[in-house]
């Protein structure tokens, strides 16, 4: 079937039993997932016919994560050294609780939910991948933001004698890593902090002990190992967007109709690709998620706000 | 007769030593038909593409190089293969093209123009292989005839080839820069050498 063709399709149609087993063994066993079964709509929500789960050594193995070097194989044989107990979070700007938080009490009495999401990152290349995550809602009202909130920043732990990126002379990066969201985006269900990654805790090469993801955007806007957590009534001005604003804006929404400088997003390569058959598929507006979140952008021009 | 046995023999090894990292992209390659992402990782079509790229311009260097490393090292012969490691770099370059148009552009013309057209990094790639590809043309025994004084001043492209080819690699890179920075050294310092060469026959002829 080919993908684009037909959306409107309930995911139980065009999910059949066996194909999901199949994509459980292929998960393995855990005592997390067999508790996520349970919600196997969202979890499997937007999900397309052919999106097969990506291995987990590609997953944990092959990524961005620039604190640790430039090549997708440096997050995994560098991030070792990270240190993430104790992991503290400031809380700051537009909210009535702020300071700073013990990541485990920010989390406490939270379940991780199951969400396999498709990942696009700007570079054309995709995965599937099944995330454990808390929904970005739950955690953000804790704060009890206030009516100022406009938009929420999240910040990159700086800790550059762990982080050989962040000590490299060669990088122009100026840490931490910034990214925003609006916080109708932030409220969005598909918007999640990920904890975990087939069944298991997150590794540090995947922005160890939380992340966030919102499977719409590219995927530099799913900011990793996050220290910082400020509500404000401005713009934040995120990394990629700081040092090639030609390239990179705030609300990178996947869209094969906005042409990239580098890349031409009009397809992508769904890992893992091979050198006879790169598995070249079309890319999808908000990466095939436009009927969860297309109504944020009403009225707005996807080719000026990119 | 001496002579020319060790002038072949120094051909033979730069060509064994320029010849290496394509054999050992065979190597990987074969590793990728046994098992899928066992040579080149989990996308392959950029790992070749990138291999083949930071070789094409190591070997550029390589080939610019030739002349100063002659000179610095009193070793006329070595100006001899200058030619071959000329073509090697070009053989490199031609490999990554054809990596670009087969794996990422997928063999369309359209998909080709419209990099070519929006994306400055590809249309001074494109640029630096034409200047190349004028160089590779007319390097036989044949054209440097015909041409006389005329194919020293053609050959001067490489003077645009090279910078071309770095602005290529600097307009890709997002971040992280130690190699572009270490490529720009060289290629400052073999400037540098022909630089001082001018100044210095420019002084002994006014003497």
């Amino acid at each position: 079937m080919l993908i684009g063709k037909s959306p409107k399709i309930p995911t139980s149609e065009i999910i059949s039993e066996t194909t999901y087993l199949n994509r459980r063994k292929f998960i393995g066993q855990s005592a997390a997932l067999i508790a996520g079964t349970g919600l196997l709509g969202s979890a499997q929500a937007g999900l397309q016919a052919d999106d097969e789960i990506t291995p987990e050594d590609i997953v944990t193995q092959f990524n961005n994560f620039y604190e640790f070097g430039t090549d997708k194989s440096d997050p995994y044989e560098n991030a070792h050294t990270m240190t993430t107990d104790p992991w503290t979070v400031n809380v700051s700007g537009e909210a009535k609780r702020t300071g700073d938080f013990a990541f485990e009490d920010i989390i406490k009495g939270m379940t991780a939910e199951e969400r396999i999401y498709r990942f696009r990152c700007v570079e054309a290349w995709s995965m599937v991948v099944p995330w454990m995550g808390i929904p970005l809602k739950k955690i953000l009202e804790q704060f009890e933001p206030t009516g100022n909130a406009k938009y929420v920043e999240f910040k990159t732990l700086v800790r550059p004698e762990e982080m050989p990126g962040q000590s490299s002379f060669f990088s122009s990066i100026d840490w931490p890593y910034t990214e925003g969201l609006r916080m109708d985006e932030a409220y969005n269900p598909l918007s999640i902090m990920v904890t975990g990654v087939f069944g298991k805790a997150l590794p540090n090469q995947n922005g160890a002990p939380w992340r966030l993801m919102v499977p719409w955007k590219y995927g530099f806007k799913s900011v990793k190992s996050i220290v910082s957590i400020r509500f404000t009534d401005k713009e934040p001005l995120n990394t990629w967007q700081q040092l090639q604003a030609s390239e990179y804006g705030f609300y990178a929404n996947v869209n094969p109709a906005v042409s990239h400088p580098r890349w031409s997003q009009a397809s992508e390569r769904r890992l893992p690709s091979t050198l006879f058959n790169t598995n070249r598929r079309p890319t999808l507006p908000f990466n095939g998620y436009a009927e969860e979140v297309a109504h944020l952008y009403k009225g707005m021009d996807l080719k000026k706000f990119f | 007769m001496a002579k020319s046995r060790s002038n072949n023999a120094l051909k033979f090894t730069l060509a064994v030593l320029a010849s290496a990292p394509f054999a050992w992209l065979v190597y990987l390659i074969s590793l990728e038909i046994v098992q899928p992402t066992s040579g080149l990782g989990p996308d392959p079509a950029e790992g070749l593409l990138h291999y083949l790229g930071e070789w094409s311009m190591i070997m550029l260097l390589v080939a610019f190089g030739v002349t100063p490393v002659q000179r610095l090292f009193k070793k006329p012969l070595l100006a001899r293969s200058r030619r071959m490691m000329g073509l090697f770099a070009f053989a490199y370059v031609v490999l990554h093209l054809l990596a670009y148009v087969v794996l990422y552009v997928e063999s369309s013309w359209q998909l080709l123009l419209e990099d070519f057209v929006e994306r400055t990094y590809i249309t001074a790639g494109i640029a630096a292989f034409f200047g190349l590809l004028v160089m590779a043309i007319t390097s036989t025994k044949g054209w440097r005839r015909r041409l006389g004084q005329n194919w020293l001043r053609l050959h001067k492209v490489i003077y645009l080839a090279i910078p071309l080819a770095l602005l290529h690699l600097i307009w890709l890179r997002k971040d992280g820069f130690g190699d572009v920075a270490l490529y720009i050294l060289c290629f400052a310092i073999l400037l540098g050498e022909r630089a001082y060469q001018i100044r210095k026959s420019q002084k002994a002829a006014t003497v």
